[in-house]
């Protein structure tokens, strides 16, 4: 099975804390200590050894650099060791990527984590939304 | 007149033939600019825009579309080749003939999901995966590791069984025929299919895997059953929908071409479960 409860996820990410030294480590504390106090929807977890950042909509305008295509506003931004995974949301509120793309997931934690399991190491190819005029 | 055959019914010499038809299209780059299309619709399509791929009414006919553009391809290559169906009702399990070493190769190792068999094996070397959403450039599949059944006849029939053609909103939350054949909704057919292939057939490159197009010509014949069950049923939306292709609308990429003009599949091909046309029977 590849489901995971939300324990074994904090679980996963806290256990990789020690390792990460003191760089992430004010970030990591925050997320794990005091959830309440940072965007919603803001994940930096390492996950079978990848590392997970997800910045959510609303503070996520000012990063996306040149990366501007159809239907990318409005959406997080998925990060899987720094390369940005393509999602999409679907009307029920449900997720999907272009690692998983026919089948969804409840929240983008749980697809960025599908997609660690996707990949088995590999990593992402580059960010390349197409607007629809392929 | 082309007719699209079950695979478990194709001679030896019509599997040949057939995947040296695709080896061919590979080495040349053509088949590529198919997954390439394919992945930016992926992309592109989406509930509240525009959409024209995927999660809309023109699901059937753009990818009915997409694989006479295909079939014409390989065509050009072997006149004598017709994209084959694969009904996963049928032949559903990885011991299925399909994934024989003789045809498309069968699941991937445990390691890394690389195929190791067949004429689409990494080591081959003439099958890479050149069109990607990650590094690895090796045909993957994971046989029935994402969800472990594929969909029964009895799944079949009861989304055959759904008068309406599709409905509002037109994308993936909607009732109705076309919803639940993709499979964002209800018993979940097509998609389902991707997902118990695995590997690049999960991903916005499905069509990696030589299989997309044999399961695509199955989706493509389940529209035309519907059909002939519901024959006082047509496509929707007929006209005014805004971001998705009423039924004279065309659709990209061709711009040239309107589900109206799909809807009959007999003017391009015939399944080999339906009976000759007369035209095509004079010809023999």
């Amino acid at each position: 099975m590849n489901k995971i409860t939300r324990r074994q996820a904090l679980g996963t990410a806290a256990g990789a804390l020690s390792a990460l030294g003191t760089a992430g480590a004010t970030a990591h504390a925050a997320a794990a200590d005091s959830r309440a106090s940072i965007p919603a929807g803001t994940v930096d977890e390492v996950y079978q050894g990848r590392r997970i950042r997800i910045t959510p909509a609303e503070s996520g305008g000012g990063h996306h650099g040149g990366h501007h295509g159809g239907g990318h506003d409005g959406l997080p931004t998925v990060r899987i060791d720094g390369r940005e995974l393509h999602v999409m949301r679907n009307a029920d509120g449900t997720w999907i990527s272009v690692v998983n793309h026919y089948e969804t997931y409840a929240d983008p934690a749980s697809l960025a984590r599908a997609a660690v399991r996707e990949l088995q190491g590999a990593v992402l190819a580059p960010f390349a939304p197409m607007g629809g005029t392929a | 007149m082309t007719v699209r055959k079950n695979q478990a019914a194709l001679t030896p010499e019509e599997k040949r033939a057939f995947t040296n038809a695709l080896l061919e299209l590979k080495r040349t780059g053509v088949y590529d600019r198919f997954v390439t299309t394919h992945n930016g619709f992926i992309m592109s399509d989406t509930d509240s825009g525009d959409r024209v791929g995927h999660r809309s009414p023109s699901f059937l006919p753009w990818h009915r579309r997409f694989l006479l553009e295909f079939e014409a391809a390989l065509q050009k290559v072997d006149p004598k080749v017709a994209l084959p169906y694969w009904d996963w009702t049928a032949d559903r399990t990885s011991r299925s003939s399909l994934w024989a070493p003789d045809f498309l190769g069968g699941t991937g190792r445990a390691r890394d999901g690389q195929v190791t068999d067949g004429p689409f094996a990494y080591a081959g070397g003439k099958w890479e995966v050149n069109v990607r959403v990650d590094g690895r450039a090796y045909l993957r599949r994971a046989l029935g590791s994402g969800v472990a059944e594929l969909p029964t006849k009895a799944e079949v029939e009861s989304v055959l069984s759904m008068p309406v053609y599709d409905m509002a909103p037109w994308n993936s939350s909607s009732n109705g025929f076309r919803n639940h054949l993709e499979g964002w909704r209800g018993a979940n057919l097509h998609n389902r299919v991707h997902v118990w292939v695995g590997g690049q057939m999960g991903t916005g490159v499905s069509p990696n895997d030589p299989v997309f197009w044999m399961h695509h010509a199955y989706v493509d014949k389940l529209w035309a059953e519907w059909q002939a069950r519901h024959p006082k049923s047509t496509y929707l939306p007929a006209a005014g929908t805004a971001n998705v292709i009423d039924l004279n609308d065309t659709m990209r990429p061709w711009n040239d071409v309107t589900p109206a003009d799909l809807l009959d599949h007999r003017k391009f091909y015939t399944f080999d479960t339906e009976p000759v046309p007369a035209a095509a029977a004079s010809q023999r």
